[in-house]
């Protein structure tokens, strides 16, 4: 009992630093440990992994809200095609095939690393969108915040608001479709779409898969997927782990943080593919 | 551009504020896990049967009531889910006093689905 206690404090740290970071649940992490290496059902592990996406975004949208690094108004723009979608996925599930889903997304999470990869590489990688269009304009989403690696303002644009709207309704539907976490996704609409810089795009993403997570939180909480012994200490690790993540975020080189979202980016798209043919890895 | 600064200073009153009430959200919903997890540390067991669980609000307040670990520790829990929903109330009323009708308006929308599909969850199971 201590020592699985102990472990899931020292996961919940883990998994809280790297998800205030990134802007991204640790499904992926949470997973494995409780059904790998603690042999417990996965249904207690999706239970446990939606209570740490809600600890990871309060943790860490206390920092976040302080030092004005999340866009507070696309983040609520956002919310609503995310959880409209959930909804609208959870009503389809036994309705939709979601293979096609599976695949549609895998790809998304691969063309989204690769292009990563090329802002990596690319001469005028982070390059920021001083046009807002239309939507933008009339929602005035554009923001600014300091960046505490380059110390200064940055202000930016925010572009492609349709697109980046429908691609969180869509994840919305995955989410409440299949039961993955969407905070990788959320990620990918605000930066990779919508133009927006990487350290406002994963703290945004912070705030919204709090809310999103919350929707769909009741129905697991009275059906006994929550094991309050590994949920507690997990979270509990969580909320500390994400307090440090979202200050190392702050002054970490955005380069530093597409080098570590790569490899996940690529591991959640094969994930992803290859659930979509019935392979669970 | 010459328009978007009180645009963002407007939204970083209205973020310090959120962010001020959210920090207190967190607080409780550690300190209940906090007590729940000592308590269960002490008792040497989580005070219920092996599989049960929860079904609804007034289980939890009966197990809250006779000190189960269980029971505090799922208390904890709850309150941590709240969280999110305080942070959106929470929004609605900052950018209410900023003057801020369109957000009022996107914000309690944003609420209304989170309500929906809380009732979802409750009702349908869904």
């Amino acid at each position: 009992m201590f020592n699985s206690i102990v472990i899931m404090l020292g996961v919940g740290v883990l998994v809280g630093i790297l998800g205030a970071i990134l802007g991204i649940g640790g499904g992926m992490i949470i997973t494995p440990v409780l059904t790998l290496g603690m042999g417990l059902d996965i249904k207690y592990a999706i239970g446990a992994s939606l209570i740490a996406v809600i600890a990871t975004s309060s943790g860490a949208t206390i920092a976040y809200l302080r030092d004005n690094v999340l866009n507070l108004r696309v983040a609520m723009f956002l919310e609503i095609a995310t959880s409209v979608g959930a909804i609208v996925g959870a009503l389809l599930t036994g309705v939709l095939n979601p293979i096609f889903l599976y695949i549609l997304f895998g790809f998304l999470l691969f063309f989204s690393g690769a292009n990563m990869v090329r802002k990596l590489w690319g001469k005028n990688s982070d390059q920021i969108t001083h046009t807002d269009d239309k939507l933008a304009k009339d929602l005035r989403l554009s923001g600014s915040y300091y960046d505490k690696n380059l110390h200064k303002e940055i202000d930016y644009g925010v572009t492609n608001v349709p697109t980046g709207f429908g691609i969180m309704f869509g994840a919305g539907v995955a989410s409440g479709l299949l039961g993955i976490g969407s905070g990788a996704f959320k990620v990918i609409a605000m930066d990779t779409f919508m133009k927006m810089p990487l350290k406002p795009s994963s703290s945004t993403s912070n705030l919204m898969m709090g809310v999103t997570a919350a929707a769909s939180a009741t129905i697991y909480f009275f059906n006994g997927s929550i094991l309050p012994q590994i949920a507690v200490p997990l979270a509990l690790g969580i909320i500390v782990g994400a307090a440090i993540g979202s200050r190392v975020m702050q002054i970490m080189p955005t380069r530093l943080m597409r080098i570590i979202f790569i490899p996940i980016l690529l591991y959640l798209g094969l994930q992803m593919i290859l659930k979509g043919f019935g392979v669970t890895i | 551009m010459k328009t978007s600064k009180p645009a963002t200073n407007e939204i970083q009153a209205v973020e310090q504020t959120i962010g001020k009430i959210l920090r207190w959200g967190v607080i409780v919903a550690a300190t209940i896990m906090i007590l729940g997890l000592l308590l269960y540390l002490m008792n040497g067991s989580l005070g219920v049967a092996t599989h049960y669980h929860v079904k609804n609000f007034s289980e939890l307040l009966q197990g809250l009531l006779t000190g189960k670990p269980y029971a505090v520790m799922m208390t904890g829990i709850f309150a941590l889910i709240l969280t999110p929903v305080l942070r959106v109330v929470v929004s609605i009323y900052s950018f209410y006093r900023e003057h801020d009708s369109l957000y009022v308006v996107i914000t309690s929308l944003v609420l209304i689905i989170l309500m929906a599909s809380f009732w979802l969850g409750i009702e349908f199971h869904l």
